[in-house]
Parts: C-alpha cells; structure tokens; sequence
C-alpha cells in the first residue's frame, strides 16, 4: 500500500522540521486472532508531549464510528481532512496491515512517537495500544499491543 | 401486473430472504438469552456513582463500565498488559464471570447483516429487505381483491387448501414482515450514511480541564445524577493525565466530566436522528425489548412457509396452462377466442377449444381480450372466455375491453359467444362477464350460444357446452379438458344402499373401501389424500376423459369413502357408479373443498339439503362427536322412498350429534319442499343466526336459489341478510 498522498498529508502538516531529506518507511501491524470482527485502526504522530503532528493512515470505511478512536478524535479534532486519501479497510483478525509512506527523516529521533488507536464491534476500545518513539534504532524493532495487536514494526 | 410482481420478486427473492429471516430469528432469541443470563438487579437504586465506587473498590485498575442494553454490566481493564473484561454484579461491584462474545451471534449477525461480504453484501440484504417490503405490500393488495376490497381484508379466505395457508398465514405476519424490512431498510441506508443517523455528532473534547489533581472516584458528583437504568458507558481518565477526564454515555446523551472537579465540563443532548436511529436499532434487533425481539422473531420465522406455500400455488397455476399449439393471425382466422384472467386455467380451456376448433377445420387466433381490436377482416365467430375471482374486477388481461368495445359504431358482422369462469363460493360469481354479456347484447351484438358459466373449472360442464356448441355449428367435435390432476386411485366398492326407485329417481348411497396405504404409498402418491365431508372426490368413468365431481360424505379416518349419486337418465357417470356392484371398481382422485367446512368452535350450525346434497351434511353430522348445535332441514321427494340416512337420522338424533330434524317432502300430500320448511321454522332460524349460527346448503342449483330467497325473507326482520353472511363465510353453499 503505497500512498504518496500520505506523505503529501505528512509534508504538509510537518512543515516545521526540514522536509530535504525523506525516505520509504514500512509500516507493519500485525493483528492477534482476537475473535471478533475487522478492526478499525488509525495511525498517527504526536511529539513528545502528545500535540498531534498528523495521521498516517486510517483502516475502517466508516467515519460515523471513528469517535470509537478516542485518542486520535481528540488529538486531531476528528477531522476528516486529515484522513482524506489515506483510508483502507478495517484489518480482520489474524490478519497484517502493511502501509508504505514517504516519511520525512526529520521525524526520527526528534521526539515524535507514532500511535495506533484501535477499535472493534462490540468489544472494547484500546486508544493508544501501540505507543512507540520514532528512533533510528526502533526501526525494525516489533513492538506488542496490548488487545488487538500481536506486534507493530516500522522498517525504513 | 401485481401478480408479475409478487411472483417474479417472490420466486427469486424467498430462497435469499429466507436466509435472512432465519438468520434473524436466531439473531432474535439473543436478547432474551442475554437478559436472562444478566444479574437482576432494580436499576432504579443504584446511581452511576454508586456503581463506579463498587468497581473501583474491586477493580481499582477499571478503565471502561459498560452497560448492555440486556442489563449486563461489564468492566474492562488491562492487568499485566492482559485485556480483562468481566461481567459484574451492580449491587456489590464483585465480577460474576468473564465476559466473553458469542462468536455464533457474531457469525450469524454477520450473516444477516452482510452475507460476509462487506459492503457489498449489505447491498444485497437490503435489496432483499426491500424485495420482501414489496412482496408484503403487493401481497396485501393481491388478498385485498381477492377478498372484494380493503375492508374485508381479514374475511374468511377461499380457494384451495394451499392458497388459503397462503393468506391465512400472510394476514396473520404482514405486520411484523412490514415491520422488519422497513427498519431492515432503515437501518442499512444509516450504515451507509443516506439517512444521518447522528452517531459521528458526539461532544467535542474540551480544550481546557481544570487540571488539579484528581478527585476520588465517590467524589465525582457529576455521577450521581445518572441512574444505571440510563448508563451505557463510562470511560476513566488515564492515570496520571491530568488533562484527562471522565467520558460518560447515557441513553439521553454524552459528555466529560472533569477529574479534578467532579463536575461535567460538557454534556450534549442525543440529537434528533441519534434518537430516531436507537430506537428504530431496538426495535429491529429486540436488544433492550427483548420480548419484542421474539415476537418479530416468531413472525419472521415464517418467511420460508410463506415462500413454499407461495411456490405451490404459483406451481400449480403454471402447470394448468396450455397453450395452444399453432395460433393463426388474427387477420386470417375465422374464429377468435379473447381470454380475460387473471390465472392460467381459462387460457388452459381456452387451448381445448383452439385445439378442438383446429382440428375441426377452423382457423383460430387466441389472445388476451385487453388484445380486442375493431377489426377482425375474417372472422365469422368470436368467442369470450372470461373469469373472475374475487370482488369480480375486470381482469388484468381484460383492461380496456369494455370501454374500446364501447366506442364501436355498428355491432360485428361476426357472432360471439361469451362463457364465464368463476368459483360459486365467491359472492360475485362470474361478474365481470356477465357485465361483457349485458353490455354487448345492449349493442346488438349477435350471439351463437347463450351466456354460460363454468364453476370451479368443471371439465364436465365445459363438455356440456362444447356438445351445444358444436350442435349450433353444426360440426362435430367435443371438447375434452383435461387439466393437469393427480394420478387417479382405484376404489372397490363395499356396500351400497338403493333408495328411490319408487319415486323413479334411483339414489344410492356408495361405499368404498379404500386403498393400502403405508407411509410410503402416501409420500409417492400412489395413495388417496387426507379427506374428510364437504370435500369432493373426481370419479373417472370407463371410456371418458372426463371426471365428474360428487361432495364426499365421509372422511378418510373412518376408513370409508362414501357418496350420494342418484342416476341420470344419459348420465355417463351415474350409470357407471350405479352399475357397480360390491367387488367392483373405479378410478377416483381426491379434490380438496375446504370452503366447505363447519367452522371450528361450538356455534350451531344450520345444514340444509334436497336430495343427494344431503351426503356431505350427514359426513358432518356422523363426525359432531362434540355435540355441538347441528339442524338438518332435509328435503325429499318421498320419505318413504328416498329418505336417504333415514335410519342414521334416528340414531344421531338420539346421541345428540344432530339437534334436529326437519324433513320436506315434495311428493306428499302438502308438496312442501325445503324452502317452506325454513319459512315455518323462521322464528327459530332467526334466532340461532342471531347468535352466530353458520349456515350449510348443499344440492341442485334451483334448491339453493330458493333457499337464498327463503332465508332472505327470514332474515329481513333483523336487518340481516344472506349476501352479508355469504361474505362473513357464516353462509357456505356447495351447488351442483
């Protein structure tokens, strides 16, 4: 899935750090047999303190239902804009979402931390499972959710 | 056209909805599975706050409560980066079990929701919901005329055994399969965001907290005011974050309330379209009204009956048909036949009549009579075939026939001929062509053969008229109808009892055994159906092809098949059955009529009959072991002579299944026929019918117009009369 206007939603709402230097990143989650329908998932980037810095990518068609994602409703102001161009399917269980972006390489060990809110029908909401710092050395590195998600890994 | 669309949605639809009806019932069973298994507790007691403290005493970790609208109170947290979520007890607070989906309902939901097919799929379920919204609409109107209009829409139904489980079944379900789709509908245009249904309107987070630290949690006053009752969630703030709050949803509406206050920081009413969408969620679902769910469940679970009953009777109709083998243009044929109906059967006589003229020399077109044209350049004869059912409305291939036949200058050079189709147990029998009959001799049309009806498909009376028909034409050719019917079965006659011979009517009173029938006999066919008094049985006699219908007086349980026959001079099949003898045999298939039948229950019943007509009233009488109110009026010629059931009549009076008897006889010296019996008695008559008494009338054609006279005259003084009771089904006749 490779979604150049993800990178365009990034370049735009990451003006502040230089922007020269970008390169494909690989985002990958991989979902646990959790036993219930497709998961809604949104993808997104807050500095260090939490302030949103912009969403990556949205899995789930229905945005009557993305108020479930409470982190990410909070922090972006559940602003469809932000998704616009970078929204999939849910992901079902068992199964792996993998999302190529340009991600600017300023974003890397500067303090930003990516997020994974999830979602699922009639089960319940785990904002934030996934909360990892964008290092150099994370890259590769999975990391374990704590409902849904059996391991994220971003690759550069 | 209605029909076209009840069947062609309905053959194609009923496999596809019925998989959702059933997925539906089962969905339906849920809530009240779920209500059961939730802690009972009176809601009403406990607050929001009451409830937070006893978790939080228990579950200090508690994240989420949620309250299902089935009563369950769950609690999510995570503990050593495990998810836990558990049902617990609201009174104390302690977890009862863990909580765990039912992966079948998620199955089966989604089966019913989406066929597993994503969006796609939802497309299609609500393109069922639809086509069974439309099945249910054009069905009502479909009964609605059959029945004679709107307002006798919940009479009693006629037609065959099969049709009447049609609509007795539809008319008990219409509202609950109405009920289904259009919230089926309702809900999956929401889901696709057509209609809004306010679910992404919730509060916007607040942008500032009071940010001190966090209260305790039975200091949250902001809590106290929500009942459970109305709770549906409460979401805690992250430990630690203070810029947090708690989240609280409610049946009335959402919104935050500050940690370090206690105190709601915002609280937004549930919209309009948010309420409209819950409320229409729960009645579709049954979840919170659980009773309800089954009710509709129950009503659902009928979808695939109201499919294959629906599939037999289109079955049946499309297997009457026969077309005719070669149809000559109209231009060149000298014979026209136009056929108004609404089913196949009239086309099926009209293509013996083609096949019979065709092969007597003629050359004949056959088409629909809304086909009529003001021109037919060859045509030395027309004929119309006509039938009605129900209110007697114009057929639907009959439209616009009067109003262009109307506009005609001069009458046709050509004669016509005019023959009615209908079921005499419907008030308008054969109207609309008797409506065809009086308006084309009013303009002068020349006619070969007099208006003549055909009850209830009667292939002998259709061969009567084809014997006067081709008499008048002068040519030589009979019209033998031989409509699809059951395999025929061999009786052998038992017994017989001879009456009137004195009185130069020879009658007789028939019994059959009937065939070995096991199980599998019966699955195949090869033995006789369930049958009981009032229903007919098809006697085929030797060298014909056509049955003749005779009422039977028994019913198959007690092990017997009886009829009354009396002999008709040229009768070819009295002759025959009264040339049987014990040993003998012939060939026979059941015909249901259950538009014959005393009405279940213990009101009386008033049984009226001349002559053989009284077999299938003593049928009825033999089987009244719970002695309900039954009164024969009899007519005879001579008592002494053709007093049929006479020494039955005694016995049954004496064990209470017949309440009274009064017997005319037409040969003694008062000359009284039944008719004046009813007179005599009115006082009486009058009575029971006031109380609801049904009446049965079973005989000859000019028996049964006297009656209806006589019981008219009974009835005036009460404001009551037959035609009323006829529509009521308290007025049943079975003529001949």
């Amino acid at each position: 899935m490779k979604s150049p206007l993800a990178a365009l939603t990034i370049a735009t709402t990451l003006a502040l750090p230089s922007l020269a230097m970008a390169g494909p990143v690989t985002l990958s989650t991989e979902m646990n047999s959790y036993g219930g329908d497709g998961a809604y998932l949104v993808l997104y980037v807050t500095d260090a303190e939490g302030a949103y810095i912009g969403t990556l990518w949205m899995s789930g068609g229905k945005s009557k239902y993305y108020s479930h994602l409470s982190d990410w409703t909070r922090a972006s102001g559940g602003n469809l804009q932000e998704i616009n161009g970078i929204t999939g399917a849910s992901v079902g269980a068992g199964a792996t979402l993998n999302v190529t972006l340009e991600l600017a390489d300023a974003l890397f060990e500067a303090g930003y931390e990516l997020h994974i809110d999830s979602s699922v029908e009639d089960m319940r909401d785990v904002p934030s499972e996934i909360v990892v710092p964008l290092t150099v050395e994370g890259a590769g590195q999975a990391v374990t959710g704590s409902r849904y998600i059996k391991s994220f890994t971003y690759d550069r | 056209m209605l029909r076209r669309l009840h069947n062609v949605p309905g053959l194609f639809a009923a496999l596809f909805i019925s998989v959702l009806a059933l997925s539906g019932v089962v969905l339906a069973i849920y809530p009240a599975v779920d209500r059961a298994e939730a802690v009972s507790v009176s809601t009403s007691q406990i607050s929001a706050l009451d409830l937070a403290v006893r978790v939080v005493q228990n579950h200090p970790q508690v994240e989420q409560i949620r309250h299902t609208a089935s009563g369950k109170v769950i609690v999510f947290y995570f503990e050593n980066g495990r998810s836990v979520s558990l049902i617990v007890d609201p009174e104390n607070g302690q977890s009862v079990t863990d909580y765990v989906p039912s992966g079948i309902e998620r199955w089966v939901t989604n089966l019913h929701r989406s066929l597993f097919l994503g969006d796609g799929g939802r497309i299609a379920v609500g393109a069922g919901a639809l086509a069974l919204l439309l099945l249910t609409i054009s069905g009502l109107q479909m009964t609605a005329r059959r029945m004679g209009g709107w307002h006798r829409i919940f009479h009693r139904a006629r037609g065959t055994g099969m049709q009447r489980l049609h609509v007795d079944l539809g008319r008990s379900v219409v509202f609950g399969l109405m009920f289904s789709s259009v919230t089926a509908l309702y809900l999956v245009l929401a889901t696709f965001e057509v209609i809004p249904d306010g679910m992404s309107q919730g509060p916007v987070f607040p942008s500032e907290v009071n940010g001190g630290p966090t209260m305790r949690v039975d200091q949250i006053g902001a809590l106290h005011s929500v009942g459970l009752a109305e709770l549906r969630e409460l979401t805690f703030p992250y430990p630690g974050d203070l810029t947090d709050v708690f989240s609280i949803k409610t049946a009335k509406g959402e919104g935050f309330i500050d940690q370090a206050t206690g105190q709601f920081l915002v609280w937004q009413d549930h919209g309009l379209a948010l309420r409209i969408y819950e409320f229409i969620y729960m009645l579709h679902t049954g979840q919170g009204l659980w009773w309800w769910g089954l009710i509709l469940g129950a009503t659902v679970l009928f979808i695939p009956v109201m499919g294959l009953t629906g599939f037999f009777v289109w079955w049946r109709r499309r297997h009457s048909y026969q077309r005719p083998k070669q149809n000559i243009a109209v231009c060149a044929a000298d014979t026209i036949i136009l056929i108004g109906s609404e089913s196949g059967s009239s086309w099926a006589f009209a293509g013996t009549l083609h096949n019979a003229l065709t092969a007597a020399g003629h050359k004949v077109h056959c088409g629909s009579l809304s086909s009529f044209k003001s021109d037919y350049a060859s045509a030395e004869r027309m004929f119309i075939l006509a039938a009605t059912h129900g209110d007697g409305t114009v057929p639907e291939s009959a439209k616009g026939f009067l109003s262009r036949v109307k506009l005609l200058a001069t009458p046709p050079p050509f004669s016509v001929t005019i023959l009615g189709f209908g079921d005499r147990q419907f008030p308008k029998f054969c109207r609309y062509a008797k409506d065809v009959s009086e308006t084309l001799a009013k303009m002068g049309w020349k006619t070969l053969l007099p208006f003549a009806t055909i009850d209830r498909q009667s292939a002998q009376e259709f061969a009567r008229w084809g014997r006067n028909l081709s008499q008048v034409m002068g040519e030589n050719f009979a019209l033998v109808h031989k409509p699809i019917r059951p395999k025929c079965t061999t009786l052998t006659l038992h017994s017989r009892s001879d009456y009137g011979a004195e009185t130069q009517a020879p009658t007789a009173i028939l019994r059959f055994l009937l065939p070995e029938r096991g199980p599998a006999a019966r699955l195949i066919g090869r033995a006789l159906p369930r049958f009981s008094a009032g229903d007919l049985v098809s006697i085929l006699p030797p060298n014909s092809d056509v049955p003749r219908d005779y009422s039977l007086a028994s019913s198959r349980n007690e092990g017997m098949l009886e009829i009354c026959v009396r002999k008709h001079p040229d009768g070819l099949c009295s002759t025959h059955l009264h040339d049987l003898q014990p040993g003998d045999t012939t060939q026979a298939f059941i015909k249901r009529n259950l538009g014959f039948r005393p009405a279940p229950g213990r009101k009386s019943v008033i049984l009226i009959g001349a002559g053989t007509g009284v077999g299938p009233l003593a049928g009825f009488i033999r089987d009244n072991t719970s002695l309900r109110p039954m009164h024969l009026y009899f007519g005879v010629r001579d008592r002494t002579s053709d007093f049929l059931y006479g020494d039955d009549f005694d016995k049954w009076l004496a064990d209470k299944r017949l309440t009274s008897l009064n017997t005319a006889s037409s040969r003694a010296p008062d000359h009284s026929y039944v008719q004046d019996r009813l007179l005599q008695d009115a006082d009486h008559l009058r009575v029971l019918i006031a109380k609801g008494a049904q009446i049965m009338v079973c005989g000859g054609r000019d028996m049964a117009a006297g009656v209806l006279e006589a019981l008219n005259d009974v009835l005036a003084p009460i404001g009551m009369e037959p035609a009323t009771l006829k529509i009521q089904g308290r007025y049943l006749e079975d003529v001949y």
